[in-house]
């Protein structure tokens, strides 16, 4: 979920890619949320990778994780250092092939990478929404996306992947829009949130209220509550790696020093990488976002909302194949949470592929280059596509 | 693709659903699927096998047979195919019954420990035999059963499982060839394949 972590350019790429806006929900037809109150107008960030096919049916949907953005693949301007949070996985010849493949990813509701969210302007008070921004669910942002295949012309998607958060809006796809998914890739993902990563980011959201600046949510136009935001990332990067990870990352190495300082500078290498992570992080996102997008996480439950409480009864409703990957040193996800999705399929009878993929960094490694997974990815579709042939 | 997975294929009816326990990369599968439109599904241990599967187009889980074949429903498959695991199976007697729970039909195929040549080399050497089909020595071997043809028909009139069918053949573990031993096969045939079916089906 760090989804600007730093990787090699990985050859060819989308190009130029540029974020536009669709805009729906103007009143009073609006757009009511799952907690009951209703939003409008909603504006939906967006950008998209490849060409549609003349019969519409080589869409795939891409759904970023918690703090991501439209931006998955290419580069805005000459200029930009980076390209986009998955431009290892997104381009020509890729695993998600843009030659093959119209894909589309959108910034989710609540977020503040383009999408309404907390910090747009609510048109009722001509001021930023704050905390009069309706909570918002995975559902919620579920049906948003669908709001914009609708504009885009897309009425069935070949695949619907996403890890993380993102993978809990492809569950929420196959299962609440079951004839639109023709198949569905959750990455290190879970049904619902153990109450492990409950606890985690009740501290995050807790390291913002507890910023004076924060103010109640009310601080647009004055400052942010940039530190009590730095803390709650720094916790969602500890979640985020591993052990061994940081071990081999970090170990007990000392940051530009030879010695302990004796006092409560960033001794250590680790704390230096958590303080830049925090203070980076600061400059690209709104700390009520971060409040809301984690509590939808929190209140995600598949098998609540869908199954009265059984996971096999919720994916009796979707009809998708599936390919379902966690990875060995993710403790945010671990990988019981995929087997127990996966048994819930098969118990339907569904199309279901698991892998658990040995890697040594944690929560990240479905971000983070690994040929392995690309070559899953890449064979998945293929099969997909070929069946849907037969 | 090796001989006794050619004899199972040749069991298996086109279109049917099958669940091959232990597919390793996906032999089996990925030649039912091309040549009968087999729709099948695959589960693997190994998690480089199983990864080799997926990218070539099937479907398979990456995980454990005991566990997995738990959470079928009912004859939820045509075919459930054991092949070449047989002998490294905890509970024989369970697995094949969750095998004819989940499927109308199993096919198991394992290596036969009465062959000639074993038995010359026990006699001869007094040794653990060592062979192509078999070949691991006593303390390094993921074979935890010695299985002979005869043992298995035994073993199946014990439990209940029906024999349908018997086909025991001589060829090498990774030859694509071979034949059928229809004379003495507990003394000529290298692998013993079964397709089983529950009593009464």
């Amino acid at each position: 979920m760090s989804e600007y972590t730093e990787h090699t350019d990985s050859g060819a790429s989308v190009g130029r890619t540029e974020k536009r806006f669709f805009t729906f929900a103007e009143p009073p037809d609006v757009l009511g949320v799952e907690s009951g109150r209703t939003i409008g107008p909603v504006s939906v960030a967006y950008e998209t990778f490849g060409t549609l096919n003349a019969d519409r049916s080589n869409a795939i949907l891409l759904c970023h994780a918690l703090t991501g953005d439209s931006h998955a693949a290419g580069y805005y301007t000459r200029e930009d250092l980076k390209p986009g949070w998955w431009d290892i996985m997104v381009g020509p010849g890729k695993g998600i092939d843009t030659d093959r493949f119209f894909v589309v990813c959108s910034n989710v509701i609540g977020g503040c990478m383009g999408t309404t969210g907390p910090s747009s302007l609510n048109p009722a008070t001509g001021r930023p929404y704050g905390l009069d921004f309706p909570v918002v669910t995975v559902a919620d942002m579920v049906r948003v996306q669908k709001a914009l295949l609708e504009h885009l012309g897309v009425t069935r998607l070949h695949c619907v992947i996403g890890g993380s958060v993102g993978g809990m809006q492809v569950l929420e796809w196959a299962v609440r829009y079951p004839d639109m998914v023709r198949s569905a890739i959750p990455l290190a993902t879970t049904t619902k949130h153990s109450a492990l990563a409950i606890a985690f980011n009740e501290v995050a959201r807790q390291a913002i209220m507890a910023d004076p600046l924060w103010n109640g949510g009310d601080y647009y136009g004055g400052q942010a509550p940039a530190h009590g935001l730095s803390v709650a990332r720094m916790i969602g990067h500890i979640t985020y790696l591993s052990d061994q990870a940081m071990r081999t990352k970090f170990d007990r190495r000392l940051q530009d020093r030879s010695d302990i300082s004796f006092n409560f500078e960033a001794d250590f290498q680790v704390e230096s990488y958590l303080r830049y992570q925090g203070q980076k992080f600061v400059d690209r996102f709104d700390a009520n976002s971060f409040l809301y997008l984690t509590k939808a996480a929190d209140y995600y439950n598949l098998e609540q909302q869908h199954g009265a409480g059984s996971l096999v009864q919720a994916f009796s409703r979707a009809k998708a194949s599936f390919l379902v990957v966690s990875f060995t040193s993710d403790w945010l996800y671990p990988t019981y949470q995929s087997k127990a999705m996966v048994k819930a399929m098969k118990k339907n009878s569904l199309d279901v592929s698991f892998c658990e993929i040995a890697a040594d960094w944690g929560h990240d490694a479905f971000l983070l280059p690994n040929p392995a997974l690309t070559r899953l990815i890449r064979g998945f579709l293929d099969r997909v596509g070929q069946d849907r042939e037969d | 693709m090796r001989y006794d997975l050619q004899v199972i294929a040749s069991w298996i009816d086109p279109g049917a659903k099958v669940l091959d326990l232990g597919c390793g990369s996906g032999e089996l599968l990925a030649h039912l699927r091309q040549e009968k439109g087999v729709r099948g599904t695959g589960i693997e241990l190994e998690e480089a096998k199983a990864k080799q599967g997926i990218e070539r187009g099937l479907a398979i889980i990456h995980g454990d047979i005991y566990e997995e074949i738990e959470d079928y429903p009912d004859q939820a498959f045509d075919f459930v195919v054991l092949s070449q695991t047989l002998q490294q199976v905890t509970d024989p007697a369970r697995l094949i019954r969750e095998m004819l729970r989940v499927g109308r039909l199993g096919i198991v195929s394992f290596p036969n420990f009465g062959v000639l040549g074993h038995r010359l080399q026990f006699f001869f050497t007094g040794r653990a035999p060592v062979s192509r089909e078999l070949p691991y020595q006593w303390h390094d071997t993921p074979n935890i059963r010695v299985i002979s043809i005869k043992d298995f028909r035994r073993f199946c009139a014990q439990s209940g499982f029906h024999i349908q069918k018997e086909v025991d053949i001589r060829s090498h573990h990774h030859e694509s060839t071979g034949q059928e031993v229809t004379f003495m096969p507990n003394l000529f045939s290298s692998y013993g394949i079964f397709l089983l079916g529950s009593r009464g089906a």
